[in-house]
Order: C-alpha cells, then structure tokens, then sequence
C-alpha cells in the first residue's frame, strides 16, 4: 500500500444541462518522499484535483488516502501552497508563518515556536524581510513566504498549487532552485501542480500529465531518472530529459485534439453543413 | 504622493484659499439676503455681535439653557457618544451574523431594509412610549438610526472576505475563534470602519432632532429654544457649530480608518 492514494476520483460541477465533469476517474499513487508534478493545461482541473487532496473540496466519486487514513478534510498532515500565496496582509512575515507555527505546535514553549518559526523563514531566505508586510515583498518573496508557511507545519505531504504561476520567467527559475533545495533538505513527499513541462522534470522525481479537460483523466507517469541537483541549462542538452519532455507534450496534445474533436462533431449542424472551427 | 510635488504656494492656494473663497461667497450670499428679501434673517454682523457671549466664554454656564457654545456642544457629544455606542455594540455583531450566514440574511435584511430610512422625527416618539423618559428615549433614537451603516458595511465586509483567506483557515485548521480574530475580523476592518464613520455622521445628524423634541440641554435644544425665544442669530451660531462639530467628527474617523486601511 502507498502512502498517498488517489483512487477512481471524480469531481464534476453545477447541475442539470450546466453540469461540467471535471475530473475523471483520477487514480495515483505516491510513494513517502516521493515529489510527483501534475501537469497540464489551464482549466484542465488540477486545481480542483490538489483541493480535493488538500480536503477542501470533496470528490463526488472516490477517495484519497494518505497514510491508510480517507481523507475527509483538510489536515495538518497536508501543507498547502496556494496558486496566489494567499498571505494575511495585515500580518507580517514573521506573523504569517508563525500563524502556521503556532497552529500546529500549540504546546511548544514560545521559545521553541519562535525558533521553528525563524528557521522556516531562514530555509526560504528571507530572515531580512521577517517584518515586512507581504504588500512590501516582491512575487517572488511573496512566494517564498507561502511555502515557509506551508513548511511550518512540517506536513507529511506538501501540496503545491502552481506556486510559481504568478511569476516572470526569471524570478521563476531562481525560486525554481530554490524549491529544488528546500524540496531536497525537507525530504517531505510532494505533490506539485505546473502548466509548466520544464519546470515538473526539473522538480520531480515522477511527471504526470492531465488531459485536457473536459473530464480529465490522469496519463502515463514518466520516471525522470535525473541526478539532483539538476540544473536548468543543462538539462536542455540532456537526451533523458528531451524524451520525457516530448513524451509528456505528446500526451497532453492528443488529448487537447481528441477534446477539440469532439467539440467540432458537436458542432455539425442539422443540414450536415459541418461548421470549420478547427483548421 | 503628488502633493509632496507641488510648491508650496499651490498648496497654500488649494486648501487656503479656495475654501476661503467658497466660504467668502456663502457669506456674501447670506448678508446680502439678510438686507434683501429675507428681513427676518440677522445678518453676519449681527450675529456674531449677539453670539459672542456664548463663543469667548464657551464653557459658561448662566443658568440652565443659557450656557456657553462648546457647554452645550459637550452635552451633545456626551449624548452622541452614548446612542452612539449602543449602535457599534449592536450593530456590529449584527453585521457579522449578516454578513457570515445566508439564512440569517433572506430572515432580515427585508426588515432591515424597511427599518433603514425611518426618520429620527418617527423614533423619538416610540423611544418616548417606550422609555419614559426623554434622555434614553435620545439615545434610542440616536442608536435606531445610526446603526444601519455599520450593520450593512460590516455584512458586506465579511461577504467580502476573499476565499483565499478562509481556505488559509480550513488547511491550518483554525479553531472558530482563532478564525475570527486572526482572519475574519482583520479582513472586514476597512469595511466596517467605513460603516462607523457613516453611522458617527448619521448619530450626529439626529442629535439636534433629538434634542429638539425632548428640550434637553445640547446644542439641538438650544437651537430649538432661542427660535421659541425668537434669538434667531443663536440659531445661526447653533447651526454653524454642528456643521463644524460634524466635520471635525468626520476627519477623525477618516484618519482612524485609513490608519486600519493600511494594516
């Protein structure tokens, strides 16, 4: 038995005519330490696929298990990494974390809280702007602020929504290493959500794609047999890496045209008059 | 920001002068018409003539409705500050349940909506049934009026509350408390001072209707009395100090409410 298991899970939204499948059938396993990436188009369903893990949103059809435990709502055993860093405005970085901190450990001496606390901060580099509020911090701090606060709580799982979305290619790639090493000293298992290739085989010991949605389903896993640390640059050149790459595209493609397919049969008008929409 | 740019003669122009002119013109419109068409009507002169008494000794006190400006204008305050209270303590509260359950808002807000622009005029009487007395009665009326701002901006503030933040609470598994200090209470403070500063406007509008029906010392009541005593310059005096009470009350609260804005 793994220690996170996604089984046959199903989630749709509205109702009636308006009703929208979003995931379907969702099966995966997660080893403990494992780092899975999750990828594929925006609006395919990965967010609703990481909430239902992360408890906040139950699934119509399955279940999640982590450790032999069903999931039934959000747990201090799964830290979250929210898409847009969802910090406490009013709160400073310090405050932030030690939110988490304070949760959690509720019967540590302050000491040993504020200590956690500073460590978390200090693992994501930002023990200079400890007091500033996160409207001061740059997307990147703000970034770096969420997963120190999600690190907090030393979950057993950490899951993260896109973290690095919101940010401009370079800022990416900085916080990307930065991730690859906090990642690597927390050994905690991960689960990361990315529309972004590159950035799952940088990260992840194990790549999936979702299809497009429509009622997703999960692909093949690809194994990304890399040494770590990896870097970026190099990875470009490196054959295992443009295999995987290719494989993944490849996957997520046809899913997109089989998608697109079905829409144009749809779209066949009584007179057999077949509107072109896709050329 | 852009204010730090100007010189400072532009400065002096916008918020001296200007306001010095507007006021130059109000006044000019005023003494004209008290020698025109409104006999009746002291004059600025006038006015100031028989209100000095009341304005260079603003805390005397010749007897019990003939006392200096500021006096009555204290009396007021105290007064507002009461019915004033009693709005924040139950509005509020009231505004969270609002703002926080759906059911609670489809049972009451078509009442609240109702309840809303019932006049001071239409209060007073019932806070009178009711209480027996014209000082609580005041305070009710002051409360039953001023409550509403701070009811719905509060309501609207905690609908308000980005998703965000309460998915922040459940994955940390907040305790309720925990929920509504460190989350809810933080998140909808801009909107509910924006409520308070409202309802402080509103608390001060009704005093002099207040004060009126029931002859309590205040400003209001001196208003009413020196027009039954036919001394309409003290009527002048009286409205010039509630406006300016009113202003003053007003930038307080605003200053206090962009002070939380940025937290």
């Amino acid at each position: 038995m793994s220690f996170l298991e996604i089984q046959h899970v199903s989630k749709s939204f509205g109702v009636g005519t308006s009703r929208v499948d979003v995931l379907h059938d969702i099966n995966l396993e997660l080893e403990r330490g494992e780092f899975v990436a999750i990828v594929g188009f925006s609006g395919a369903g990965k967010t609703t696929l990481l909430s239902i893990i992360a408890g906040l949103l139950a699934a119509d059809r399955g279940s999640v298990i982590l450790d032999g435990q069903k999931i039934t709502g959000p747990g201090r055993d799964r830290g979250v990494v929210f898409q847009n860093y969802s910090l406490l405005p009013w709160y400073s970085v310090y405050d932030n974390v030690a939110l988490a901190t304070d949760q959690v450990f509720k019967d540590w001496p302050a000491q040993k809280k504020r200590e956690h606390t500073e460590q978390c901060i200090e693992m994501v580099n930002l023990t200079d702007a400890r007091d500033k509020k996160p409207a001061q911090l740059s997307g990147g701090m703000r970034q770096r602020v969420a997963v120190a606060r999600a690190l907090a709580t030393d979950p057993e799982v950490l899951l993260m929504d896109e973290p690095l979305g919101a940010l401009d290619a370079l800022t990416r790639a900085t916080i990307q290493n930065e991730l690859q090493r906090i990642c690597g000293q927390s050994r905690t298992t991960v689960v990361l959500i990315t529309n972004d290739v590159d950035e799952g085989i940088l990260l992840a010991d194990r790549i999936v794609p979702l299809s497009a949605g429509p009622s997703a389903v999960l692909g093949p896993s690809f194994a990304v047999e890399i040494e770590r640390p990896r870097n970026k640059r190099a990875l470009n050149h490196d054959p295992h890496f443009k295999e995987i790459r290719a494989g993944v595209i490849d996957y997520l493609m046809t899913s997109a045209a089989r998608k697109r397919q079905a829409v144009t049969t749809e779209l066949i008008e009584p007179q057999g008059a077949r509107l072109e929409i896709i050329a | 920001m852009e204010n730090v740019e100007r010189s400072p003669s532009k400065l002096r122009i916008d918020f001296l002068l200007l306001p010095a002119i507007g006021i130059g013109v109000v006044v000019a419109a005023w003494a004209l018409s008290s020698v025109s068409w409104a006999t009746s009507l002291p004059s600025p002169a006038k006015t100031w003539e028989v209100s000095r008494p009341y304005i260079v000794e603003p805390f005397e006190k010749r007897g019990e409705l003939d006392q200096g400006i500021l006096r009555f204008t204290w009396y007021s305050l105290i007064r507002v500050a009461k019915g004033y209270t009693l709005a924040l303590l139950v509005g509020t509260p009231m505004g969270f349940i609002l703002g926080a359950s759906r059911w609670f808002r489809g049972t009451f807000d078509p009442i609240i909506q109702i309840l809303r622009p019932v006049s001071p005029l239409a209060w007073l009487p019932l806070g009178l049934v009711l209480f027996h007395k014209p000082e609580p009665a005041g305070i009710f009326t002051i409360a039953m009026c001023s409550m509403w701002p701070t009811v719905l901006n509060t309501a609207l503030g905690v609908q308000s509350i980005p998703q965000d933040y309460l998915n922040v609470a459940k994955v940390l598994q907040l305790s309720k408390t925990k929920t509504l200090t460190k989350v809810l209470l933080p998140a909808a403070l801009p909107y509910m001072f924006t409520g308070f500063r409202l309802s402080l406007g509103i608390a001060w509008l009704v005093i002099v209707a207040a004060e009126m029906l029931t002859g309590a010392p205040g400003v209001g009541g001196f208003l009413w009395q020196e027009y039954n005593s036919l001394i309409y310059e003290h009527i002048i005096l009286c409205i010039i100090t509630i406006g300016l009470v009113g202003f003053l009350l007003d930038r307080l609260m605003s200053l206090a409410e962009r002070r939380f804005k940025t937290a």
